[in-house]
């Protein structure tokens, strides 16, 4: 079942040496699966990703043939029906915890506006869920932590809350932008494990973007690598070591691998060209 | 490289010599400046504003002291008093031309005074920290602490009235800020690994403090002074209109405003024309400082 | 284990502790503080061309009467005693006495200060009434033609002299429109009508229920007032809007987007309450400059405030008054330093 379909999404910014173009006609679809998104900072991965909820502010310039969820055409709706969107359909976690939770409000607080947002309950009643939530991503703590402020948790739990409260609202989809970059890496995996499980559990779609070819591999159904704002090559994601097209290769090639280890990495050297070559379809 | 303009030179991205590199910079800052409108135009301002005071003789339609009492409180475009005269019939225009002499000087002098001292005490006290840092910060503090207008009366109030006098207590009110902004500046230096290197040649703490902290809090300080200007233009105009800056007949505008005050509901232009003096000058500083700030604080920078 | 580690954390310290910890060091520099604000006001007095015994015994007193003032004035002791003995007095609120109408400085100003303090009461809420919806509006619109307006109004405001203003203001809406009151608190009709209480009459003629004083007054006070809620606003104004922008780029006005929050509530309830506490501090510090500002300012509006009876005092040489009237200001201005910082610690979430 297709939950999302996106065609020749571009994203661009005005700057005093003319328009930047951040990403530069990509198509590709989402199903209830896990969709990884690879590509080095400035490729356009995660702009594609705020796109898609219509994020970007002006002076920023979102061009798309469509970016359709549910039948709908995102770029036709209004802002008070996106206003819908977000959150109850699509939901995003991002990079770091420290900076995407509200330093001055109660955690608590923060988790309940995100369900009182689409649900008119009660006050105690988004609270329960809350706790549940929480309860849900493995905090052991709930309560204290509904009370506490996000600069007393650890980065790991931060991400946990950040997770718990974007997936309160039961969403389809799940952006997941560099969910893991800025943690520890001995809780990645525990975080990782969490998203995937509810993820799971949960029927959703999940966009995954990072940067990191081996998570992606590995937590993912189907990936697609980005270069200059265009999606060089597709394919899944357990096949991702026979990736044909020479970035990919060059990406690979420049990390460490247990089996088959080398006295040197190479160094990933970058064509022009390939920033020339027209997007790859990234559908099913 | 002899057939390169001068424009090349200046914009080349690979600079041969230390001196190439500065003028570079400085040019680079400056197309930086131009493209700011507002900035430009106070600057412009300012400049009309220095000619004027330094041809006030030959500009000046009038002797600025000479009285003529059958003329007085003459209104605006009267016959040869463009901008009408006062209640002891001297000519406004010429006042305000001269006047423009003494404004500058009030500024130029605090703008001297004030940084020059805050930039002492506040490399010092961050160089040599410990006990050096922490009294003088509470100096400062406490100098931060009070009214700076009331400050300034009172000082004035001790020494005098006069010119001189006004400068002296606005410098006293002043270069409190100054003393943090260097201080800051100096902490993050000390630490910087060059500083390390030139103390390791051996060079004593005078040496590093004028040959290469002072020289980096500049453009900083440059900044706020700038910024600060207006306001020691309102600050000199106040105590001016309170009678403690020049004292009469010294055609200051803010003791203008107040001799004109008492003929404010019929005579209005006597009292306003300083006033708008003051207003631009002060408007074209702070439109010049704002655009300094986007050159030379390098936070402010995009790169 | 992240939980544990937190909970490790939060107990390395008593709450209490390191409040009473930070309260003592912050009481400690206050003190320092004032001292050092009486010194400067103790050698501003020291300095003084004015002989204090002559100003007091006259010119043609006698060698004895001089004598005997001198000693009684403990001006024949060290000069650190009498800094010592300053202190005391000013501990105990004694200024000493006016030379001008030989009435204790601290009465004085007691009587003059609720004018001051209506004024610039008044001035501070105009301020924070406009300034700052206007500095978010900018803020959250930077570059719009509102931000422009916003800044070209703060920028006046900036370079204006502010008693030139009141001059124009005075000239325009009660000399030419005549829809204000004019100089004074009162029209002389309504003087010493309602009881004396606070000495804010607005306030006393609410009280006495008397609503024609009420409006007298406020008809004199709604021009000074305005023109010191002007320069406020434009203070204010500008500090929003930076802090505004600066959160407005924050990552967490994006999770509340995501969620599905409409922009008014992302402004309102996440952006502003992050710069909630920055702007008490500078309301704080534009109430502050506004108790100053008012020098000027009641000079022209014939204002019966602290500014201008220190202003008065100084041009009749008064010095007792004059430093009494700085002193005040000064440790009212160091007062509100203080109480910015501590709502600062009871807000901030940070920096229990």
């Amino acid at each position: 079942m297709m939950l999302l379909d996106v065609k020749d999404l571009w994203v661009k910014f005005p700057t005093r040496q003319g328009l930047f173009e951040a990403v530069r006609g990509v198509s590709f679809s989402l199903g209830k699966e896990r969709l990884g998104i690879v590509g080095e900072s400035g490729s356009g991965k995660s702009m594609t990703g705020r796109a898609i909820l219509r994020l970007i502010r002006p002076p920023g310039i979102v061009e798309a043939d469509h970016i359709t969820l549910e039948g709908r055409n995102l770029l036709d709706v209004t802002e008070k029906d996106m206003r819908e969107v977000r959150g109850e359909k699509i939901s995003m976690v991002m990079q770091d915890p420290k900076f995407s939770l509200n330093p001055v409000m109660r955690i608590g607080d923060q988790i309940m506006e995100a369900y009182l947002v689409h649900n008119s309950v009660s006050k105690s009643e988004a609270r329960a869920k809350s706790v549940e939530m929480l309860e849900a991503v493995s905090i052991r703590d709930p309560e204290r932590v509904m009370r506490a402020y996000p600069h007393e948790m650890s980065g790991g739990m931060g991400q946990r809350i950040m997770i718990a409260m974007m997936l309160i609202p039961n969403p389809q989809i799940l952006i997941a932008d560099e969910p893991t970059s800025a943690l520890d890496v001995t809780v990645q995996r525990q975080v990782l494990d969490i998203m995937d499980k509810l993820v799971k559990e949960r029927g959703m779609g999940l966009i995954f973007i990072s940067h990191d070819l081996n998570l992606v591999a590995e937590f993912c159904d189907r990936v697609l690598i980005m270069y200059a704002g265009r999606i060089v090559e597709t394919c899944d994601a357990n096949k991702l070591h026979d990736a044909k097209h020479p970035y990919t290769q060059g990406l690979l090639n420049s990390l460490p691998r247990f089996d088959q280890p080398r006295r040197h990495l190479d160094v990933l050297k970058r064509d022009p060209s390939w920033a020339e070559v027209p997007s790859v379809k990234g559908h099913t | 490289m002899s057939d390169l303009t001068l424009r090349q030179w200046l914009l080349s991205d690979a600079p041969t010599s230390r001196r190439q590199a500065r003028f570079a910079n400085l040019y680079k800052g400056w197309l930086n400046f131009r493209s700011n409108t507002m900035a430009m135009f106070g600057l412009g301002i300012l400049v009309a504003l220095v000619l004027i005071a330094f041809c006030a003789p030959i500009v000046a339609p009038h002797d600025p002291y000479a009285q003529n009492l059958a003329n007085r409180l003459q209104p605006i475009g009267s016959d040869g008093h463009l901008l009408g005269t006062d209640s002891l019939g001297r000519d406004i225009l010429s006042r305000l031309i001269y006047g423009s002499r003494i404004t500058l000087y009030i500024v130029t002098l605090v703008a001297l005074i004030a940084p020059i001292a805050g930039l002492l005490v506040g490399t010092v006290s961050g160089y040599l920290g410990g006990w050096a840092d922490i009294v003088l910060m509470r100096i400062t503090d406490i100098f931060l602490a009070f009214p700076r207008l009331v400050l300034a009366l009172a000082f004035v109030a001790a020494l005098g009235a006069g010119i001189e006098n006004a400068v002296l207590a606005i410098s006293l009110t002043a270069w409190p800020p100054y003393a943090r902004i260097a201080r800051a500046e100096t902490l993050t230096i000390r630490s910087s690994d060059y500083i390390s290197a030139v103390r390791l040649q051996g060079a004593g703490a005078l040496r590093i403090i004028t040959k290469h902290i002072w020289p980096l809090c500049i453009s900083s300080l440059i900044v706020r002074v700038t910024l600060d200007m207006a306001g020691i233009i309102l600050a000199a105009a106040g105590l001016g209109f309170l009678g403690l800056g020049a004292q009469p007949p010294s055609p200051e505008w803010g003791a203008m405003i107040s001799g004109g005050r008492r003929f404010i509901l019929d005579h209005w232009w006597v009292a306003t024309i300083p006033g708008l003096a003051i207003f631009t000058v002060s408007l074209a500083f702070n439109l010049l400082g704002d655009g300094l700030r986007d050159v030379l604080d390098p936070k402010g920078k995009s790169q | 284990m992240a939980l544990a580690e937190s909970n490790r954390e939060g107990r390395r310290r008593t709450p209490f502790v390191s409040f009473l910890k930070t309260a003592s060091t912050s009481l400690l520099s206050v003190a320092v503080t004032m001292l050092g604000l009486l010194a400067v006001t103790f050698i501003i007095g020291r300095v003084m061309p004015i002989d204090p015994v002559l100003a007091i015994v006259g010119e043609r007193a006698s060698k004895e009467t001089y004598d005997a003032v001198y000693q009684q004035l403990g001006l024949d002791r060290p000069v650190i005693v009498q800094f010592f003995y300053y202190i005391s007095d000013v501990v105990r609120g004694d200024f000493g006495m006016s030379l001008l109408n030989a009435r204790p400085v601290s009465e004085d100003i007691a009587r003059v200060f609720p004018a001051t303090l209506e004024l610039a009461t008044l001035g501070t809420i105009f301020g924070v009434l406009v300034g700052v919806p206007l500095g978010v509006i900018a803020g959250v619109k930077a570059g719009s033609w509102i931000d422009q307006v916003a800044r070209v109004v703060a920028l006046v405001g900036y370079s204006m002299p502010i008693f030139w203003l009141g001059l124009v203001g005075l000239l325009i809406f009660y000399g030419i429109l005549g829809w204000v009151g004019g100089p004074g608190r009162l029209d002389i009709f309504y003087v010493d009508i309602v009881p004396t209480r606070t000495g804010m009459i607005l306030i006393d003629s609410a009280i006495a229920g008397n609503w024609d004083v009420f409006r007298n007054a406020f008809s004199h006070l709604i021009l000074p007032a305005s023109l010191l809620g002007y320069y406020s606003m434009a203070y204010i104004s500008r500090m929003t809007r930076s802090f505004i922008l600066e959160q407005m780029s924050a990552e967490y006005i994006v999770t509340a987007r995501v969620k599905g929050m409409s922009e008014r509530a992302v402004i309102w309830r996440h952006a502003f309450r992050n710069i909630r506490v920055q702007l008490i501090t500078v309301i704080a510090l534009s109430y502050a400059n506004l108790l100053e500002g008012s020098v000027l300012t009641e000079i022209i509006f014939s204002w019966p405030g602290i500014g201008s009876y220190i202003t008065t005092a100084l041009l009749s040489a008064d010095m007792n008054a004059v430093l009494g009237g700085t002193v005040v200001v000064g440790l009212i201005f160091v007062c509100l330093n203080i109480l910015s910082d501590l709502l600062y610690r009871i807000f901030d979430p940070r920096s229990k």
